[in-house]
């Protein structure tokens, strides 16, 4: 353990891959090589019983672009996967809606409390996300008070009644619920260092809170939006859990699709293809948010834009 | 100015309402005295009876807390290094890798480490779900860990080496202490991850294989019953302790994202 011997231009080398060597090790086995072996598994033949046929059929290379031909050619994936994008968008707009006054209160609050309501947003995302998504099977339950309630209404109105749990309805909300620490927490990092001058003189020159809001506050802020839409939209877009345990049969998404790929089907290779295209969509949207983010905003030249 | 404060808190404590009601009724029914999560009947403490005679429930929870005990042990230790690799050293191929998986969807990772397993015919199992959360755990350790290092003196473990220590004596008598908060906040981190894991658990567990949150699923596949609200409120006050010891062992745990 003790490198006595080495001379000094070599030593820090030696100690950067003593420390940097094993978790790098680690991950490339685990993560790095994992992932390799699904794209290739994307261009290969599924086995006659699921999983995968053999790479060497009759000593030559079996790969081929059918599954990613199936994908584009049977428009029920687009379909799938533009539902999917629709979920999730939808799930980023309702956690801004909802994650802004929470994040603006524990920015304004005094440094006492500020520790406390930050942990309270933090504390729901580390209980188990199956009992999150448990707790809207019993709020949303047909015997359950909300939905009597709902049903009663809607039969004074002479409606029939509509079912809360298992449906669409019950899918968002759920995905609103399980996503929502993460909008306020980018949110709030972006707010907390606001300048409450800007606002003052603009309270000054005689605008109202409605336009110190939108046209400083928000402006500013939207660095934290992006990170904030990143963090809940990728996520979000990948969900399985929540359609598969609060949704009906028209609720499947592109997670329960992958599911069921690698699961039921044993379509291993169209399941890869299904992954891959769920991964460039991720990384094209967390690289178009730091895009988006560095470069428009969150200099001196947005204070300008909001002025302007 | 006054005014919009009070409009402010109304629409926050409307969202830390949306926030705990749900969690609050688990608890609450856990302790009701019907097979219905409908209504209040009465107190009982019979789920909590019934859960610790429920045989495929202890060996689930068994299952969790072993798996939980290796991946945070391991991924502390890997972790730590990772967090000082980052934090010390231009490491942008492992800045990458401990990132990633905890930016991408879950499933992604699930499924690519199902083929990886069943392609290496390695038997699915304990050991593929511990290996399958170590992956995940070591990027929350090293997150943590670096985050605490930031706010650390490094010309402390710069004055030890100057006064002869060998570089695994600075580490361990100086720079290891001042991280410790750090290193125990990020086990527990791991630790909760861990026990918590629903979805890449169900992709790298196998068919013989259950953890208490596929065993909770699978009972909710089937009917909303008590008893998952018993299991849920123990497992809730369970992890929920732990973090809250984490971030007071490490407050910068709160401002680490």
């Amino acid at each position: 353990m003790k490198p006595k011997s080495i001379s000094a231009a070599t030593r820090p080398r030696v100690g950067k891959w003593l420390v940097t060597g094993p978790p790098l090790a680690y991950l490339l086995l685990f993560f790095a090589i994992p992932s390799l072996i699904m794209v290739l598994a994307s261009f290969r033949t599924p086995g006659e019983f699921g999983g995968l046929a053999p790479l060497f059929e009759e000593g030559r290379l079996d790969l081929n672009l059918d599954s990613y031909v199936r994908f584009f050619s049977e428009s029920i994936y687009a379909q799938i996967f533009a539902k999917s994008v629709w979920y999730a968008l939808a799930t980023t707009l309702f956690c801004l809606a909802l994650a802004y006054p929470l994040a603006a209160l524990i920015a304004k609050s005094g440094r006492r409390y500020r520790d406390l309501l930050l942990l309270l947003v933090i504390l729901p995302f580390w209980s188990n996300f199956l009992i999150r998504v448990y707790a809207w099977m019993i709020i949303l339950g047909p015997n359950a008070a909300l939905a009597r309630t709902v049903n009663g209404v809607l039969a004074w109105f002479g409606h029939e009644p509509v079912p809360l749990l298992f449906s669409s309805f019950a899918v968002l909300v759920c995905l609103v619920y399980v996503h929502l620490p993460f909008m306020v927490l980018p949110l709030y990092a972006n707010l907390e260092k606001h300048d409450q001058a800007l606002l003052d003189a603009a309270q000054d020159l005689g605008a109202n809170a409605w336009q110190r809001f939108w046209r400083i506050t928000f402006p500013l802020s939207l660095p934290g939006v992006y990170a904030g839409a990143a963090l809940v939209f990728i996520p979000a877009l990948g969900i399985f859990a929540i359609p598969d345990i609060l949704g009906g049969p028209e609720d499947s998404l592109i997670g329960n699709v992958i599911k069921q790929q690698f699961l039921e089907t044993r379509d291993w290779p169209f399941g890869s293809v299904l992954s891959i295209v769920l991964t460039i969509a991720a990384l094209f949207l967390a690289v178009l948010a730091a895009w988006v983010a560095r470069g428009n905003l969150g200099t001196p030249s947005s204070v300008k834009a909001a002025r302007a | 100015m006054r005014k919009r404060s009070a409009g402010l808190w109304v629409a926050a404590a409307a969202g830390y309402a949306f926030l705990y009601v749900p969690l609050f009724i688990v608890i609450v029914y856990s302790f009701n005295n019907s097979r219905l999560n409908a209504e209040w009947v009465g107190f009982t403490l019979d789920w909590y009876d019934k859960l610790f005679h429920n045989q495929d429930m202890l060996a689930a929870a068994g299952n969790s807390l072993l798996i939980a005990l290796t991946a945070s042990a391991v991924s502390t230790v890997l972790g730590t290094m990772a967090g000082v690799a980052l934090y010390r050293y231009k490491a942008r191929l492992l800045q990458i890798l401990v990132l990633a998986p905890i930016a991408i969807p879950e499933i992604l990772m699930g499924v690519s480490l199902l083929i990886f397993f069943v392609m290496l015919n390695f038997t699915l199992g304990l050991i593929s779900v511990a290996l399958a959360h170590i992956t995940f755990c070591i990027g929350f350790v090293a997150i943590v860990v670096r985050a605490r290092l930031t706010g650390m003196d490094e010309t402390l473990t710069e004055a030890a080496r100057d006064c002869g220590a060998s570089p695994w004596n600075a580490f361990r008598y100086i720079t290891l202490p001042l991280i410790m908060p750090g290193v125990i906040a990020g086990a527990l981190m791991a630790f909760t991850l861990s026990i918590d894991d629903f979805v890449i658990t169900f992709f790298t567990a196998g068919a013989g294989t259950v953890t208490l949150p596929l065993q909770i699923y699978s009972m909710i596949k089937i009917a909303v019953t008590p008893e998952v609200n018993a299991v849920s409120s123990l497992l809730m006050l369970l992890t929920l302790a732990l973090i809250i010891i984490a971030s007071k062992v490490s407050p910068s745990l709160l401002r680490s994202d």
